[in-house]
């Protein structure tokens, strides 16, 4: 499988970058480590006259860690494992991206290809919504801040304009317990049902707690209602039920290769009850 | 479409070609290095048959463009062999029957060589997920996984020896 003819940049700075995408328009895609775009691209399902690669873009690089945390946009999931600073200030990114893909997948493939493409099957999107992380957004206008909540409009559709670049994601250092739960066919694979939580608790009650879940719509799904649900409670049995139930009216599962419906809001259920259960017992 | 100027380091010689951007990594490699060690399976980046070193990590050459492997540094199979013979790895998967067709083997072992420098004494489970992004369709893995533990275990008996 070989993709059809493209003319290859390889710029240095950001703003190489967007004046390419600039000037060719539509026809120029950004890729950082390429693993969603090259298969696309061998597929001939994607059409790109002008690949921008960014490899060689220093400022989209490294990791900064103070009172909030900044993955610049080409951090590999490897180096994001890796980061033994960044582990623990945010554990949950690591429990999250060695469930992504495999070793030589993570080696390349990067944290802002991962958020940016818009696939609803990517781990980090609604792991992101669960952080309430901020995405940077630079083009030829100068730079903007997006809420992760507010980013992903439908499938492979963002708010991400097409001569912008997201270069860099920020949010607050979490507190409390974390669990990114998710069930797969087999190792590498994108989740049937993922759960992504955080819970602060004081006293043995949940005193705020977030609630993202991937695949089980055409976008990430944060949802307030499920969070709300465990306020207050000691996260028992039927709190636990609670936040289930108001999680399911958010999301809106489609029958495909990973199941029926039914199933996949089963198992939604049973996903979100264990992520809930471990980011407490960790709160 | 015009053609690159692309220069690789592979197995420690300088190396350079002409090839056209879209051009797999696998394929620069194979068509017009001329290195065939390194196979094409599934070229979807699942199976990674393709797995070769670039610069100090494992990746799948099937998805990487020429154009992107440009200045890099790679090992591939024919690299893994040193002046005296087989490595212990690949004497380890020949002792341990860690091979039926063979197909996959390259693979495995470019990964596996990559894997023991990460971690020079993995646990089985460690093995199993470190080695999860290259399938066998025929060893049920069980060979495998015993090949790279034995490997590890005389790598590190050699090296406390030396």
């Amino acid at each position: 499988m070989i993709p059809a003819a493209f003319e290859y940049h390889r710029p240095k700075a950001v703003a190489d970058a967007i004046s390419l995408l600039t000037q060719h328009g539509d026809d120029a895609r950004a890729m950082a480590g390429g693993h969603s775009l090259i298969p696309m691209m061998k597929l001939r399902m994607a059409h790109i006259g002008h690949l921008v690669d960014l490899q060689d873009i220093a400022d989209l690089k490294g990791v900064t860690i103070g009172a909030s945390i900044r993955i610049g946009a080409l951090t590999t999931q490897a180096e994001l494992i890796n980061n033994t600073a960044l582990t623990t200030a945010a554990p949950i990114l690591k429990e999250a991206a060695l469930q992504i893909a495999d070793p030589q997948i993570r080696n390349v493939g990067t944290v802002g290809g991962n958020v940016a493409n818009g696939d609803p099957g990517n781990d980090m999107p609604g792991l992101m919504q669960c952080l309430d992380a901020t995405y940077t957004l630079t083009g030829p206008r100068g730079s903007r801040d997006v809420r992760a909540r507010d980013f992903y409009q439908s499938a492979y559709f963002t708010s991400r304009k097409d001569d912008e670049l997201l270069v860099a994601i920020t949010f607050a250092k979490p507190v409390g317990g974390y669990a990114y739960e998710k069930q797969k066919r087999k190792i590498g694979d994108y989740a049937t049902a993922a759960a992504a939580v955080q819970i602060a608790a004081s006293g043995g009650r949940v005193t705020a707690a977030s609630i993202a879940m991937t695949n089980l719509s055409d976008t990430p799904v944060y949802s307030a209602a499920a969070g709300a649900a465990l306020v207050g409670t000691a996260c028992d049995a039927a709190a636990i039920k609670s936040a289930v139930t108001a999680m399911l009216l958010d999301i809106n599962p489609a029958s495909d290769n990973r199941g029926p419906v039914e199933f996949k809001r089963h198992l939604a259920g049973v996903i979100l009850g264990r992520a809930i259960a471990r980011a407490f017992s960790r709160a | 479409m015009k053609k690159m100027h692309i220069e690789l380091t592979v197995n420690g010689q300088p190396m350079e070609t002409l090839a056209e951007p879209r051009e797999l990594l696998v394929h620069v490699l194979r068509e017009r290095l001329g290195l065939t060690g390194t196979h094409i399976g599934c070229e979807t980046s699942h199976c990674g048959v393709c797995t070769v070193d670039m610069n100090g990590k494992s990746v799948k050459s099937c998805t990487v463009f020429a154009a992107q492997a440009n200045g890099a540094t790679i090992t591939t199979i024919e690299g893994i062999a040193g002046a005296d013979g087989m490595h212990i790895l690949q004497s380890s998967f020949r002792e341990h029957h860690g091979l039926q067709c063979g197909y996959c083997t390259p693979g495995m072992i470019t990964r596996a060589w990559r894997l023991l420098q990460e971690n020079p004494s993995p646990t089985e489970e460690e093995v199993r997920f470190g080695m999860a992004g290259n399938l066998c369709r025929c060893t049920g893995y069980q060979n495998i996984v015993k090949a790279i533990l034995h490997a590890a275990s005389e790598m590190s008996a050699k090296e406390a020896a030396e």
